[in-house]
């Protein structure tokens, strides 16, 4: 079995106790939801845009929900990684980050490799884990489902 | 000690493997239970001898085969102490019974506005089948409350069975352990005029069981927690209830005669059994029940009262007010069955953690989310013990549990 170190890096632990970025924001935030069905995490998106399509900037995101310490980590790293970007940049990111995790279907575009995924490279321990990649991918698969449809609901299954 | 728990373990041949070589810690029995050698060979044994279809071959195989399938049967009306062998209905497994009850009866006896009463505690098998009805019927459902420590609250039950049709109800919570006053619901339903049908999956395995004494009207349980195979479930029901329900499923051998235009039923259990049923895993639980039989069910329980009493003071011992148990303090007004929620960890990382010492424990929310959002938790770690768990499998999960707060730093 691979070691809990591999997992549990400090890096991961530290956004775990000190989630950046949680809380809400108001209308007209966009505002949406996943849970995982198998073990009841349940997180909330929310995220301030101006402008339209995919050179609109994420001006603002937070977290809200419950989740354990690899989903609120990719939670809180994400938000890191996204705020201020362009939503087409952060559609990116999402991409690389869900090939890092080994989700199957992503079709990568032109540049994606020269994304630099920073700490949350770390995350990359979690594919030894194979039943907590959805942990993982949760937040992402829920901020993508905010800027396809503008909220709702996800699941990871 | 109340039979030989070492003698009992070596029963169980998975608990002989080691993964990185340390020994399995299995805390999972409420969720399913392990296999003893003797269901396994009688399940091999079966297939290499025995095996052929039943109840439609005229050749002395198929007879064979029929027989040591309605052994099953016997068997677990012998371990309930059914009235009849013929009130035992054998299903996929305790869900699609629970689903025959709400779709067989429920469908020729519920309407709109008709009150079916469940309680706050059940599991997903029992809640989701009525809802169903919610949606096809718009019948009601009405909840029984919980006490603070996880018990019933029979404050207003007169009031909530009121004019109900069904009462249905575990008879041990997955999640709290609780068990409930099964024969005084029973009453207490029948007094209402309400159809009493009790979920006993996590009950049968661990206690003795009487259908009769209960008063019940329908009984869903299954094989897989009770040391016999997955893919086969029971229900046992009162003759008079079952033969007046329309069959569930459609199909061979569930018929008695079939023309271009209408069919008539077998009798009952065969009219619930359509299709090929689960026959090798009906000979394995006649295995398995006749295992728990020369244990003892009585002997079983109080081996787990005593493990469990043990659970609770080496947890709430070793962590205080770090660790939160659900259900009842008192082993009496309980099985083993131990959800907690830990210091701020969140379930799945303290089952992780516990996996790396090979403690096998549930994270998350049991089937039962309704029960989690009256407790306010979104998933709690669970630990469940059977009668080849002892006293170092608890040691184990405390220090496991140690070690979780070490990696976390809390």
């Amino acid at each position: 079995m691979p070691g809990l170190e591999d997992l549990y890096r400090e890096i991961i632990l530290d956004h775990y106790r000190t989630p950046r970025n949680r809380g809400e924001l108001d209308p007209p935030a966009i505002k949406a939801e996943g849970h995982n069905p198998l073990c009841g995490d349940e997180i909330t998106v929310y995220l301030s845009i101006s402008g339209e399509g995919d050179e609109a900037v994420l001006d603002d995101i937070k977290i809200g929900g419950q989740g354990c310490s690899i989903s609120q980590s990719s939670a809180s790293m994400m938000t890191q990684s996204m705020k201020g970007k362009t939503v087409a940049e952060n559609r990116a990111l999402a991409r690389r980050f869900k090939s890092l995790m080994g989700i199957e279907g992503i079709e990568p575009q032109a540049g994606d490799d020269a994304i630099d995924l920073g700490d949350l490279e770390a995350l990359e321990g979690v594919m030894k884990f194979p039943v907590r990649i959805k942990c993982a991918v949760l937040s992402w698969n829920t901020f993508l489902q905010a800027v396809d449809t503008g909220g709702g609901t996800t699941s990871t299954e | 000690m109340t039979f030989d728990q070492t003698a009992v373990r070596k029963d169980f041949p998975i608990l002989w493997r080691e993964i990185d070589d340390k020994p399995l810690v299995y805390l999972d029995s409420g969720n399913t239970s392990q296999k003893p050698q003797r269901v396994i060979d009688a399940m091999s044994h079966f297939q290499e001898h025995t095996y052929a279809p039943i109840n439609r071959s005229s050749y002395r195989l198929a007879g064979e085969a029929t027989d040591a399938y309605e052994k099953g049967r016997v068997a677990v009306a012998r371990l309930i102490n059914a009235p009849s062998v013929d009130e035992v209905v054998f299903t996929k497994n305790a869900t699609e019974a629970m689903n025959l009850i709400a779709q067989a009866w429920g469908r020729a006896n519920l309407g709109e506005g008709d009150v079916v009463v469940l309680t706050e505690m059940e599991h997903h098998a029992n809640i989701v089948p009525w809802l169903m009805l919610v949606q096809e019927r718009k019948i009601q459902i009405r909840w029984v409350p919980l006490t603070a420590d996880g018990q019933l609250d029979l404050t207003n039950l007169d009031n909530l069975l009121d004019g109900a049709k069904v009462f249905s109800f575990t008879a041990m919570s997955n999640v709290l352990g609780t068990i409930t006053p099964i024969a005084m619901l029973c009453e207490r339903a029948k007094a209402a005029g309400a159809l009493s049908i009790v979920d006993a999956c996590q009950f049968v395995p661990h206690n003795v069981t009487d259908v009769q004494s209960w008063g019940a009207d329908l009984v869903a349980f299954s094989s897989h927690k009770m040391c016999g195979p997955s893919g086969i479930g029971m229900l046992w029901g009162r003759m008079e209830i079952l033969d007046a329900m329309p069959p569930f499923l459609g199909g061979g051998n569930m018929i008695d005669t079939v023309t271009f235009d209408s069919f008539t039923t077998a009798p009952v259990p065969m009219k619930f059994e359509a299709g090929t049923p689960p026959i090798i895993e009906a000979v394995g639980l006649a295995a398995a029940v006749e295992y728990l039989e020369e244990i003892g069910m009585a002997n079983i329980r109080q081996h787990e009262m005593e493990l469990s009493r043990y659970t609770l003071d080496t947890l709430k011992g070793r962590f205080g007010d770090d660790i939160t148990i659900y259900g009842p303090d008192d082993v009496q007004l309980r099985g083993g069955v131990f959800s907690f929620a830990f210091r701020d960890l969140h379930p799945h990382d303290v089952s992780q953690v516990l996996d790396e010492r090979n403690v096998c424990v549930r994270a998350g929310h049991h089937c039962a989310k309704p029960l989690m959002k009256t407790l306010g938790v979104g998933a709690t770690t669970r630990a469940s013990i059977y009668l080849y768990n002892d006293t170092a499998d608890i040691d184990a999960l405390a220090d496991g549990l140690e070690n979780a707060s070490d990696i976390f730093g809390l």
